[in-house]
């Protein structure tokens, strides 16, 4: 089926409206993308670890789930899902089951990037056949905004505030995509919301995938991030332009740019937009900024070699 | 399947089913999300051109598409963000004042 709306919207809505998510959230529309990209005629179960999308999608008794729905605690979704996917092949090598199903789990970047790191872990060496998807808001949204392993350096969170003393997040982040890529599963995607067209094609493939596959989507949130709602697109949007969260995928250890740039912005556009940057653009800061802009343009080059696209000058 | 829950805050602990499982997948279509706008977003149809681009966006479900277009907004569930609005290409979404759009329904 060709990637285009007028295809899509054929499709039967899998996330209903009213769950509970704030106004202009990032993660249901990043559900729904994914969503979107599932084959046809399958039955699905979904796993959520503990985070906003779990608490406010499935609010007793009402879920916004069109879907089988197993919650797990913060560090497991992943083991959860191991386990459903090993019972329903069990089953089906029983011939007690016909139907076509598929496992998929969304988790926040808390129930991945550390929470859940270990389960997750686990179940791409135990090649579990899910796709798991990271919505990634770089902090703990759901319990107020403290830092997580996704949080950029310099950024303002309520466990790393900013003052006389601090400049916010003190370290990097990590590179969890390339973390999970280094497990040698069939497809890891890196991938944005505001580009939905690659992050349909992308759980396109993921589905389609022989084995575990991983994507790690940008879901702005502007309760931390501190934007008004209506510029969630446009703040994910820039993150791509300005390499902070460039779009590519690993697919059998090959690697691809899925977006390329043309024109890169500087990381200065995308962080005056948000009031978690606010303090670097005052005086005494500029150098955190300078090694912010150095340190991604230095992943960006990496990534580049990686995808064997040609490297840019600085 | 549909689960009744009309009179739940009533029920005793042996009426719930055992593990808090529910029963009714996306029953969440019936608690209505609409009370939370500011902001209502007014489509002008003759501005549309049918991109669709509002529909991948929204995050709360909420535009309407029957037969590959987009016919309204479903107020149930819009909660007003403005994305719709901010994303369309041609301007054929405006954001207005919930209020005055009450009080303008309800004259």
């Amino acid at each position: 089926m060709p990637t285009k709306l007028r295809n899509l919207v054929q499709k039967e809505e899998m996330l209903s409206g009213g769950h509970r998510l704030c106004a202009g959230c990032g993660a249901s529309v990043a559900v729904r993308q994914v969503l979107l990209g599932a084959p046809d005629n399958i039955q699905m179960v979904i796993g959520n670890p503990t985070g906003c999308l779990e608490v406010s999608t499935t609010i007793y008794p009402y879920t916004s789930w069109n879907t089988s729905f197993i919650h797990s605690a913060f560090e497991n979704a992943a083991s959860t899902m191991s386990g459903v996917e090993a019972a329903y092949q069990s089953m089906k090598a029983q011939g007690k089951i016909d139907e076509d199903y598929r496992f998929v789990v969304f988790a926040g970047d808390g129930g991945t990037y550390d929470i859940g790191f270990q389960a997750l872990s686990g179940a791409l060496e135990r090649g579990h056949k899910m796709v798991y998807v990271c919505y990634n808001n770089e902090a703990y949204m759901n319990t107020g905004i403290q830092r997580s392993g996704a949080t950029l350096r310099g950024s303002w969170t309520t466990t790393s505030p900013h003052g006389k003393e601090s400049f916010g997040k003190k370290e990097n982040r990590k590179d969890m995509t390339l973390i999970a890529a280094a497990h040698n599963i069939p497809y890891v995607a890196q991938a944005s919301i505001s580009h939905w067209k690659d992050l349909i094609r992308k759980s396109r493939k993921a589905f389609e995938a022989d084995g575990p596959a991983f994507i790690n989507v940008l879901s702005p949130c502007h309760r931390g991030w501190r934007y008004p709602p209506e510029k969630t697109v446009e703040v994910a949007k820039l993150a791509v332009q300005s390499c902070i969260w460039p779009l590519y995928e690993v697919e059998n250890g090959k690697w691809k740019l899925t977006t390329k740039v043309r024109y890169k912005e500087s990381i200065e556009e995308y962080m005056r937009m948000q009031g978690r940057f606010a303090h670097l653009f005052k005086p005494g800061n500029e150098e955190v900024l300078a090694d912010l802009q150095q340190y991604i343009d230095r992943e960006w080059q990496k990534l580049l070699e990686r995808c064997g696209e040609e490297i840019e000058d600085l | 399947m549909t689960w009744d829950i009309h009179d739940i805050q009533k029920w005793s602990w042996r009426k719930h089913p055992l593990g808090g499982v529910i029963e009714d997948p996306g029953n969440s279509s019936k608690f209505k999300t609409g009370g939370w706008r500011t902001f209502r977003p007014v489509r002008n149809a003759l501005n549309c051109n049918q991109c669709l681009i509002c529909y991948i966006y929204c995050p709360d479900s909420s535009i309407i598409v029957e037969d590959g277009n987009v016919t309204g907004i479903n107020y149930d569930f819009c909660k007003g963000c403005g994305i719709c609005a901010t994303e369309c290409p041609r301007d054929a979404i405006e954001m207005k004042d919930e209020g005055e759009e009450t009080d303008k329904q309800n004259k």
